[in-house]
């Protein structure tokens, strides 16, 4: 069919089954908006910036479990999306970024709007592609959505100069795509696989490290088969949280720098772990040579670069989670020793009961641990409930205080740490599931970083729930400070009142609600839960208050800082 | 420990600028790069020589595989292939001195390719060690300027799969 590019565009991502693109338009993209305007079947919700966009196509990804879409111009909107791409390329979600190129007969000249997008990107895309001919458009769009959600999911960037939109060409959407040189597993070496199996059967203190992997893999019913079938105990990372039913008797919490003692007492005294689609980052490792000295390592990974990238692994599987998950179980089957971990899961429990997280409610100051725990009671028993997170204290208190029973009910900001993340993700996730009540958890550092999306919440009907932990300062900063800097406070006063949020949330056209006590906190949740509009609770807190417990950077894991430790030095 | 690692990729734009952006981003020094068309018109070939232990080279090699326009990745092990550099020196040569650098040349199959009233440039095609031991035994009569063109090498003819010495498995 005789159809221009941008046409081609739109085309594509229909053939693609896309039901909805984030973006802003702008010069260098302006065909593919004329495009929206003449039809198509794809909605498009437009973002405030850019950055905006992006995060809101990785929270739809990250509910979905499909390919988001982010569209932006050229120059500042296409770098306005870098900061989502590197996300992206950290939390491996996968994401198609289509940016507007100046007129091909322009590139290089330092045109107006002009950047070199694609080679700014390189370091954190698994491929990008500078289209040169209207030829290739729907050959590239093809390949760009598979590269995007096979082998390991991650971001994709196509650049389409503005003539190339504009040139006319016959379009067919191809079948089949040719990457001679893109060859992800297909399956987990079956030997490997066995051996897997045979160590996890022989283990006396097995766990099952669980990273966000088995989620990109859709692999949470076999983990969980895997799990029950050999009585197994199982972390999830912060990127894994929803990934096996946290209020399993098998699901042993959270590892790494703000996990309980529990679970990372777990994780570094067990002697079998297999981790599952998780890359031993530092943040759950601590000092990776002290990390579980006594471990064998079963690590099962799509991606053959994470073997043994930070710890060896003795035996490692690279292949697709779900059939490699699901192999292992059914060898497990026949092969498991009924009881053989029970003496471990004891264990496991006893450390949960004599090391619990807690914290210390006083004076009439609002516990930022206790906004959770309340938001937890309140939504508690509710399958349809999307999580997402900012990135700082809130985030930690979020994982500590939150239970997550099923698949993509938590999206957060994990390998790039990036503060903003949770507003714009929390639109692009009721995108995603409008059935879902989506409630972000935010601090009020990062709300300030992403708060216009407040106005993409309330226009295009995707209304969101905002709960603003907001201690008035950059609270993990200010905790590293206190703990590690002496004390010495630097450029990390917000104040708890400038801005009002509940008056900035009523000015875009939400409701809004400042809770200033325990008592005032319950009512405000509810109402805003249940209004189904855009809503902002502003729940000013202890600014005082730090996450605990804590593995400061370059410790070992067992070395964590408790809460208690820290009341009995300041006491002293 | 140094490797030489010979990489066919597709011959598309931008396919160098991902291979050294990934050694940069990764932290790994290029000792040398030498890129060229293959017996494909559609493939080249990207010789790189860096220096790391082996675990971390087979991290570059994973890394490496990951690259959608990469497709291949082989170390050239030695001893079980052949590699190649070629020099471009250019010497001080007064007249006196002519004759003593010419034969110095011969010995190592040196050929001269320019001569001026006071310099000599030789070229030099042999194993990098070759070129190395020419460069060094030239340097005290007043090197001037050099020129290296980066390893190339291909794994022996007489391996019984001679297209890929110590290829990195990937499951």
């Amino acid at each position: 069919m005789r159809m221009n590019g941008a046409d081609a565009i739109l085309r594509s991502l229909e053939a693609e089954g896309v039901d909805v693109a984030f973006g802003l338009p702008g010069g260098a993209i302006l065909p593919l908006y004329d495009a929206f305007a003449r039809g198509t079947t794809v909605r498009h919700v437009l973002a405030r910036h850019e950055q905006g966009a992006g995060h809101m196509a990785q929270g739809y990804a990250r509910a979905s479990g499909r390919v988001g879409v982010a569209i932006a111009t050229s120059g500042p909107g296409a770098t306005n999306l870098v900061t989502p791409i590197a996300d992206a390329w950290m939390d491996s979600t996968p994401l198609v970024c289509i940016t507007g190129q100046v007129r091909s007969n322009l590139i290089g000249s330092d045109a107006f709007q002009e950047c070199d997008i694609t080679g700014i990107t390189i370091p954190i895309v698994k491929h990008s592609w500078l289209v040169q001919d209207v030829e290739e458009l729907p050959h590239v769009l093809k390949a760009a959505f598979h590269v995007a959600r096979t082998g390991r999911c991650g971001p994709v960037l196509v650049d389409v100069p503005r003539d190339i939109q504009e040139a006319e060409f016959d379009f067919s959407y191809p079948d089949t795509v040719s990457l001679p040189g893109w060859k992800p597993p297909r399956r987990g070496h079956e030997r490997q696989i066995l051996a897997a199996a045979h160590a996890i059967a022989a283990a006396e203190r097995p766990i099952l490290y669980v990273g966000g992997g088995v989620l990109n893999a859709d692999a949470t019913e076999e983990l969980l088969v895997l799990a029950e079938t050999a009585r197994l105990p199982v972390v999830t990372t912060l990127m894994a949280k929803g990934g096996f039913p946290e209020t399993h008797e098998l699901h042993a919490g959270w590892p790494g720098m703000h996990g309980p003692k529990w679970s990372n007492w777990a994780l570094n005294k067990a002697d079998l772990i297999v981790a599952v689609g998780a890359r031993f980052d530092d943040r759950v490792t601590g000092k990776v040579s002290a990390f579980a000295p006594g471990a064998t390592v079963v690590h099962l990974d799509i991606d053959a670069a994470e073997i043994s990238k930070i710890r060896h692994a003795d035996i490692p599987v690279v292949g697709p989670l779900k059939p490699v998950l699901a192999e292992i179980g059914r060898i497990l089957t026949d092969a498991r020793r009924p009881g053989a971990t029970e003496p471990w899961l004891r264990q496991i429990a006893e450390w949960r009961d004599t090391y619990p997280l807690r914290y210390r409610r006083e004076g009439d100051l609002l516990k930022p641990q206790f906004v959770l725990e309340t938001l937890q009671a309140l939504t508690a028993d509710r399958d349809d409930v999307v999580f997402t997170t900012g990135v700082g204290q809130h985030q930690m208190w979020a994982m500590q205080y939150l239970r997550c029973d099923v698949p993509r009910s938590f999206i957060t900001s994990g390998g790039l740490g990036t503060m903003g993340y949770g507003i714009p993700a929390a639109v692009g996730a009721k995108a995603a599931r409008p059935d879902a009540t989506v409630v972000c958890v935010d601090g009020d550092g990062c709300f300030q970083m992403t708060q216009q999306e407040l106005a993409t919440s309330v226009l295009e009907d995707l209304p969101i729930v905002v709960v603003i932990v907001n201690n008035g300062y950059l609270g993990m900063v200010r905790q590293w400070q206190d703990m590690f800097f002496e004390e010495r406070f630097s450029q990390i006063r917000l104040t708890h009142t400038v801005p009002d949020y509940a008056a900035l949330a009523r000015a875009y056209g939400g409701e809004g609600f400042t809770v200033e006590s325990e008592d005032d906190l319950e009512a405000a949740l509810v109402e805003a839960l249940a209004c189904g509009r855009t809503a902002v609770v502003d729940a000013r807190v202890d600014p005082r208050e730090h996450c605990f417990p804590m593995i400061p950077a370059g410790a070992a894991a067992l070395d964590l800082v408790e809460f208690e430790e820290v009341v009995a030095k300041v006491g002293a | 420990m140094k490797h030489t690692l010979s990489v066919l990729v597709e011959n598309k734009p931008g396919v160098l600028m991902r291979i050294t952006s990934m050694f940069a981003r990764r932290g790994f020094n290029i000792d040398s790069l030498a890129v060229g068309p293959t017996e494909r018109h559609d493939v080249s070939c990207v010789t790189i020589r860096v220096d790391c232990a082996s675990s971390p080279l087979e991290q570059i090699e994973k890394q490496m595989h990951k690259l959608v326009n990469v497709l291949r990745v082989a170390e050239l092990v030695p001893g079980e292939s052949i590699e190649r550099e070629l020099v471009l020196m250019k010497v001080s040569a007064p007249p006196a001195k002519r004759a003593e650098l010419m034969a110095l040349g011969e010995v190592f199959g040196a050929r001269v390719v320019d001569l001026g009233p006071d310099s000599i440039i030789f070229e030099l095609t042999g194993p990098p060690e070759d070129v190395d031991s020419f460069e060094e035994l030239v340097r005290p009569h007043g090197l001037q300027e050099l020129v290296r063109t980066g390893r190339i090498g291909l794994g022996r003819a007489h391996r019984p799969n001679r297209n890929r010495p110590r290829q990195h498995v990937l499951a």
